[in-house]
């Protein structure tokens, strides 16, 4: 129901956005800092929704930007803080400076803010889109919610920390145009680097959590893996054209796939509301990328045990909605076949989603929202071993086997049904 | 603890098929909406997942997916001078009982009924004159034609995603379709589904007998397809659990997955699950309806006020809904006047059964509505003069069973009733038994209505309704006719052992199997106050502001079963609301 809420909200809030921002947006420049207040206020709301604030920035069944929803990092759990204008629990009593300074410096009242809040990108936002943002973010209705923040343990408590952590990763230098590249490029550069943050899932960490120069190749965090970006075909993006992605951040579906884990609520909540311009600029950025090689390994031969198996499994379990050949219905079931996010490094997305199952994305332009239903209470570990292994080692797929004790790890961390009971 | 909602622009009872169709276009049109369920909520993947091994004993023994009597049940009775029974267990009435109604639960057939199912009365007139109507049938128009309702049958197939193959398209007779429908002005959404081996037998015999055979469209979807909402669907898996179960694939068209969806994210719609509608308020003069009375699932009082008030429950609710709330006059069976309950019916079945020799029909890989059909005897698509009844049967080689239990007790006449050698007759019987169903039409009869019971009550103290149904002379009629077609073709197949049945030589019976489920009418839309409760429109006649729609609405029965007509008139309704009463409320029809 609060999920239902939050969508209209945020549909109706972006309902008046939308036909003004293609012509006000650019990437770069100086919004006309004359202009009405309503306009820049609605410029404001949509780039809270390319950011994305909302996702972290409320709790689960929470008020809209009350925060309260805690982000699981690697170094401890950070809560996300209240951002509505309550002048006591929230940022009310904020100015333009104090904004700027959380938002592009990851400086806060107690001092430095953890990277978790994603100012890494916020900082290549032009003047113009931060005075808006904030035009905006004082419209809120305050809402009293006292959120403790760091609930880190020792040493990450120690927010002063973060000043040699940002002199080693914290790029703060603003976003500027590459001149040799098209204004799509350029514009679909700054969405995806300064607000829609997509690097924060998708880039790999290095083991203080910053950025590794492995930009866009997917990694995992938070039982999911976030996939490869970049131009592959084995694991990235490389087959799917600029109008595939479109339609993926539009309806959470398209011919290949459907959004899985925190990917359909950035869907849901933002990627979905941005204007058709926008997420073609998005589309010609990732497309844009240089081509990269990834090596395919040779797949288990079919006589392998596991592949052999394995194939039994999906036959009796998969093969109903994905179909016989694993191609699955168009925008509705993915299809298995070549499919990237499949022959992924790790298998950490597909043990989630087959032991837990998984919501689909609903969207304005595909409401359908089909899900999958999870086997951890019907499959043992080595059935859901062998069934990975099968379906990333067939179909066009290739990728290093699944254990029976990978899907243990995996059950134990979700929390899902430990013994299955036949 | 009673308590009262805040005022909605509309209230819509039950949110099967044609409250959540209503529900949709009304939301679309802007109006702020609230149904009131029932039953639960039910979602596809959480309710119905495809991991979880379907039981046939919950699902066709035990019917878990229905409306248990213990909710509500109807007492019936034959004749007028007897007293009626409550109805202890469900064999032919299959209600639905969650948010998705019998939509979710059904396989449902999905027919456009024919010109002469919605003006009956003109056309034997015309074809036949009033000496070809037995004592006591009632037959009237609808005021509403096929060529009417065609773009509504069109809209709603695509929100259904009907599968099937066209026979008649812009009036043009197309190749493998029914060359009898009404003329489409585009194709099936779907592709028929694939035939069975009965189905294939069927078709041969009836193509050699002359008579022209084809697939029976479906509620099953038969390949992918986004439907007018969005929706995406899935094609249907044949698994065999259909009919009293709800699809985990996205597969069977219902609400829940060719609505809802859309539905949910609609800011202007809420439902209210789990609760009851135990009357509709008027203003005391009963000029206007105000809103409804219900009792939620703590058992506290709510009230809902509306502007307009939709009653979308099934055609035996509807009715007693209307009579709880005394609304409208209740038909007096002494007097014949009055309207409310009058011009019920029923469907007459009859069959042909049938076992082969040496056949592999692998009747396990079937799904709901999976069918070949004739409609040759259908309607008025035959000549009647000398027969001594009207109406006819869409008949059908039906494969929609093959589950074990279900089919355990058909064996070959003379097998062992146990031991070995009942096990080797199931064996076999399994593989080479098939069913030839007549779905006949019932018309409506001075003797066949409904009223309040006098002496049940339901768990809230208010009358349960009351059926009085036997077959007539026209039922009888006609269904020896159509059994003696069913024996014709199951012999022509090739079958080893035939017989038949029809159904109206034994007096209606609540508790009989294999009858139909297809109870309509009580509520009728019509063109005379004095022999309908609604205009064309499904208005009420004294109260313009209520509004009943489902199969309650239907004069009279039709060979056919009702949903698509059902979807079809309410989107009818729906736009007669949005163009029409909102622009002027008040009746649409005035005499």
């Amino acid at each position: 129901m609060a999920r239902y809420l939050l969508r209209s909200t945020l549909r109706s809030c972006i309902r008046g956005g939308v036909a003004l921002s293609v012509a006000a947006l650019f990437a770069h420049g100086a919004q006309a800092q004359d202009a009405p207040a309503d306009t820049r206020i609605d410029h404001g709301r949509y780039l809270a929704i390319a950011g994305d604030c909302v996702a972290c920035h409320t709790a689960p069944g929470g008020k809209p930007f009350a925060g309260g929803l805690d982000l699981n990092t690697p170094f401890g759990t950070i809560t996300a803080s209240n951002i509505t204008s309550d002048t006591a629990s929230g940022i009310g009593s904020w100015s333009l400076q104090q904004f700027d300074a959380a938002v592009r410096h990851g400086k806060g009242p107690n001092g430095h803010l953890y990277p978790a809040m994603p100012y890494t990108a916020y900082a290549k936002m032009t003047d113009a889109d931060l005075a808006d943002l904030w035009a905006y973010i004082r419209t809120i209705p305050p809402v009293s919610q006292k959120v403790v923040e760091n609930k880190l343990p020792f040493p990450y408590n120690i927010r002063s920390a973060m000043i040699v952590w940002n002199a080693l990763f914290f790029d703060s230098t603003p976003f500027r145009p590459d001149s040799a590249k098209s204004d799509a490029v350029n514009r679909g550069a700054y969405l995806v680097e300064a607000l829609a943050h997509c690097g924060i899932c998708h880039t790999p960490k290095n083991a203080l959590g910053g950025d590794s120069a492995a930009t866009y190749q997917g990694t995992s965090l938070q039982g999911w893996h976030a996939p490869d970006l970049t131009n592959n075909d084995h694991t990235g993006l490389g087959k799917w054209s600029a109008e595939d992605i479109v339609t993926y951040l539009r309806s959470g579906t398209n011919r290949y796939t459907a959004s899985s884990g925190s990917m359909t609520e950035v869907i849901v909540n933002s990627t979905q509301h941005l204007t058709d311009a926008d997420l073609h600029a998005i589309a010609a950025y990732f497309k844009a990328l240089p081509a990269r090689t990834v090596e395919a390994p040779p797949p288990l031969p079919a006589n392998n045990a596991q592949v052999e198996a394995g194939r039994r499994e999906f036959v009796v379990q998969c093969s109903a909605c994905h179909t016989s050949s694993g191609q699955g219905v168009t925008n509705m079931i993915p299809s298995l076949q070549s499919n990237p996010a499949i022959n992924a490094r790790s298998p950490d997305s597909l043990l989630n989603i087959l032991l837990a199952g998984t919501t689909g994305p609903a969207t304005a332009a595909n409401p359908t929202g089909a899900a999958m239903p999870g086997f951890a209470w019907k499959l043992q570990d080595d059935q859901i071993a062998d069934v990975l292994t099968y379906i990333r080692n067939s179909q066009g797929n290739a990728a290093a086997a699944v254990s029976a004790a990978d899907v243990a790890k995996a059950r134990k961390a979700l929390g899902a049904q430990q013994v299955v009971w036949h | 603890m009673n308590y009262k909602r805040p005022k909605a622009d509309v209230v819509i009872i039950g949110l099967g098929w044609s409250g959540s169709t209503m529900a949709e276009e009304l939301t679309r049109a802007g109006l702020n909406v609230v149904a009131i369920e029932r039953g639960a909520w039910r979602d596809t993947t959480t309710n119905f997942p495809t991991t979880r091994d379907p039981d046939e004993l919950s699902g066709s023994v035990r019917k878990d997916i229905l409306q248990a009597p213990v909710t509500e049940t109807y007492t019936v009775r034959n004749k007028a001078d007897q007293t009626a029974l409550p109805l202890r267990k469900y064999n032919n009435l299959t209600l639905g009982n969650n948010v998705g109604g019998a939509g979710t639960h059904w396989a449902g057939a999905s027919w456009r009924w024919q010109a002469f199912d919605h003006q009956p009365y003109s056309r034997v007139m015309e074809r036949y004159g009033a000496k070809q109507l037995v004592d006591g049938l009632i037959l009237q128009d609808w005021g509403i034609t096929y060529d009417d309702l065609e773009p509504f049958y069109d809209r709603f197939e695509k929100i259904a995603g009907t599968s099937g193959t066209a026979g008649v398209i812009n009036g043009v007779k197309q190749p493998g379709g029914n060359p009898f429908e009404g003329s489409r002005t585009s194709p099936y959404p779907t592709p028929a589904l694939e035939r069975t081996r009965a189905n294939l037998l069927f078709a041969e015999a009836a193509t050699r007998l002359g008579y022209h055979p084809f697939p029976v469209p479906s509620a099953m979807i038969g390949a992918p397809y986004t439907n007018a909402l969005g929706l995406n669907l899935a094609p249907c898996t044949y698994c065999g659990y259909c009919q009293l179960y709800g699809c985990g694939n996205w597969s069977k068209s219902s609400p829940n997955i060719c609505i809802l969806p859309v539905l949910m994210q609609r800011p202007n719609f809420t439902v209210v699950t789990e609760s009851e509608v135990i009357r509709i308020n008027t203003t005391p003069d009963k000029k206007m309806a105000t809103g409804v009375t219900f009792v939620d699932s703590n058992g506290n009082i709510g009230e809902q006020p509306a502007d307009i008030v939709i009653t979308a429950t099934f055609t035996l609710d509807n009715t007693r809904l209307l009579l709880l709330s005394g609304i409208s006059t209740p038909y007096d069976f002494a007097s014949g006047q009055g309207v409310v309950g009058r011009a019920f019916t029923f469907q007459t079945l009859s069959w042909g059964f049938m076992f082969f020799e040496n056949e592999y029909l692998n009747p396990f890989m079937n799904t709901g509505a999976l069918a070949t059909q004739i409609d040759d005897f259908n309607g008025d698509n035959f000549d009647h003069t000398g027969l001594g009844f009207i109406g006819g049967a869409g008949i059908q080689s039906l494969c929609n069973q093959g589950l074990p239990i279900g089919m355990a007790g058909l064996v070959p006449e003379g097998s062992p009733q146990w031991g070995k050698g009942w096990k080797q007759a199931f064996q076999k019987g399994y593989q080479n038994y098939a069913q030839i169903q007549g779905q006949g039409t019932n018309f409506a009869h001075r003797e066949q209505f409904m009223d309040l019971d006098p002496t049940y009550k339901d768990r809230f103290g208010q009358p349960l309704l009351r059926i009085t149904f036997d077959y007539n002379e026209n039922d009888r009629r006609s269904g020896r006719f159509v059994r003696d077609k069913c024996i014709e073709i199951a012999k022509e197949m090739g079958a080893k052992q035939v017989w038949g049945d029809s159904f109206p030589d034994q007096p209606y019976s609540g508790y009989r199997p294999w009858d139909s489920s297809h109870v309509q009418g009580g509520v009728v839309m019509g063109e005379d106050p004095k022999t309908s409760v609604q205009n064309r429109y499904q208005q009420n006649w004294d109260i313009p502001n209520l509004f009943v729609i489902g199969a309650s609405s239907f004069p009279n029965n039709a060979g056919y079963n009702p949903t698509i007509a059902v979807g079809a008139t309410t989107l009818w309704t729906a736009k007669a609301i949005k163009d029409l009463y909102l622009k002027n409320p008040g009746p649409l029809v005035r005499l």
